[in-house]
């Protein structure tokens, strides 16, 4: 049994030892947000922030986020109203067909929390771990600069 | 990718992650940023997992001349420690940058990189050529080795079942002192086909690579292009032998080249 605070919500869930926590949240809580494309700590569709700090899902066990605080994507928007890189995302065309856009939007707000500006150097380092095969990656950068300066 | 069944137990201090760790077929995991994959590959199958991720063995601070870095310490932290800022530290920060990804860094530790043992992980270069040592802990007592002692092969270190690594010790450098890391990565997995890792002191020059050999290593002083030329490099799919051993040659030379600039800058 793991408790945890998923998107400001104190849950529990029975996991086995080798569940991940990309399955814990899809299967267990229904939070089908969190995406899995590659599986292999490579695509990065499938993060999520615990503590605060982007981590892939995929290669977490359920069990390590266990006493932690996760926010997936269904978590980032409050009120109805869409979180700021959301609405930049769909200003500066950040997604076409949408399955990595969890992923990057998630890796995006870590590096916003700690950098309020970003270079375009800065966005395209911290993208290094989420692969995009539709909108060729300028948009994105684009829609994170955008909700950097907005912000 | 599902793992192998297991257990997982979360250790509350070092005796009680030891004392779980008996179990024969048990093993450590602290960012689980190499263990997690090669669970779901199923090349891992332990019997119970051991999280220590939540002992007290990170962060980093100067005592008696030398730098402690807690193995638990994440890629991320190393990279925004204020005190790694000097030049004759600055490889630390340089190379934990650019390993793996922003979401990989936030959980890997260097402890767990070291003792994961890859041939071509970036940063056991840098602490070989910083003269880095660990300090280990077993039932048997605690013990205190060379780096490049613990290295023996291909994910493959002389750690007992049992022992864990609670201390890695960096002698500081001199004052006067320029350290420094490049590498060329493969394009795809950002291992690197040949990295070094160089530091320039006011009394000598030491250069370690990675990524080119069984084990990262020291290379013998002297002559660089002699000591790459004498040294055992591999070839793989990726990299001839030929080719491997022309990039040593050249990532040294930029580490060196880099590092020597830093030392006119370290106070």
């Amino acid at each position: 049994m793991i408790a945890f605070v998923v998107n400001g919500e104190p849950r529990s869930l029975e996991v086995e030892g080798r569940t991940l926590l990309v399955h814990a949240l899809r299967d267990g809580l229904a939070l089908t947000g969190a995406h899995i494309g590659c599986d292999t700590s490579q695509c990065g569709a499938c993060t999520v922030l615990m503590e605060g700090r982007a981590v892939k899902s995929c290669t977490v066990l359920a069990q390590q986020a266990d006493g932690r605080e996760i926010t997936t994507i269904e978590g980032l928007s409050g009120n109805g109203e869409m979180h700021p890189l959301q609405r930049a995302f769909v200003e500066h065309h950040g997604l076409q067909c949408g399955f990595c856009t969890p992923g990057v939007i998630l890796t995006a707000a870590d590096l916003l929390s700690r950098t309020a500006s970003p270079s375009d150097d800065e966005i395209r380092h911290a993208l290094r771990g989420n692969l995009c095969r539709c909108t060729g990656y300028q948009g994105i950068v684009e829609s994170i600069r955008a909700a950097g300066a907005a912000s | 990718m599902i793992p192998a069944a297991t257990r997982f137990a979360r250790a509350s201090d070092l005796d009680h992650a030891l004392e779980l760790l008996a179990e024969p077929d048990a093993k450590a995991i602290a960012g689980g940023q190499s263990l997690v994959p090669v669970m779901k590959l199923r090349i891992a199958r332990p019997s119970l997992v051991v999280d220590i991720s939540r002992l007290e063995l990170r962060g980093i601070e100067e005592r008696d001349g030398s730098l402690h870095i807690g193995p638990l310490t994440t890629w991320d932290e190393l990279i925004e420690a204020a005190s790694l800022a000097r030049p004759a530290l600055a490889a630390i920060a340089e190379c934990a940058r650019g390993i793996g990804d922003l979401q990989v860094r936030n959980l890997g530790t260097i402890g767990g990189s070291v003792v994961h043992a890859d041939p071509a992980s970036d940063m056991p270069a840098v602490l070989l050529a910083l003269g880095a040592r660990l300090q280990l802990r077993s039932p048997a007592g605690a013990r205190d080795v060379a780096l490049g002692e613990i290295l023996v092969g291909p994910f493959l270190t002389t750690l007992g079942p049992q022992e864990l690594v609670t201390d890695i010790v960096v002698p500081l450098p001199a004052p006067g002192s320029g350290s420094a890391y490049a590498a060329v990565e493969h394009p795809a997995s950002g291992f690197a086909l040949a990295g070094a890792a160089a530091l320039v002191t006011p009394e000598g020059e030491a250069v370690a690579l990675t990524g080119v050999g069984a084990t990262p290593f020291v290379l013998p002083a002297g002559d660089l292009r002699e000591a790459i030329a004498g040294a055992e490099v591999f070839g793989d799919r990726f990299a001839s032998e030929e080719y491997r051993r022309e990039l040593a040659v050249v990532v040294a030379d930029r580490a060196l080249a880099s590092a020597r600039e830093r030392a006119k800058e370290d106070a």
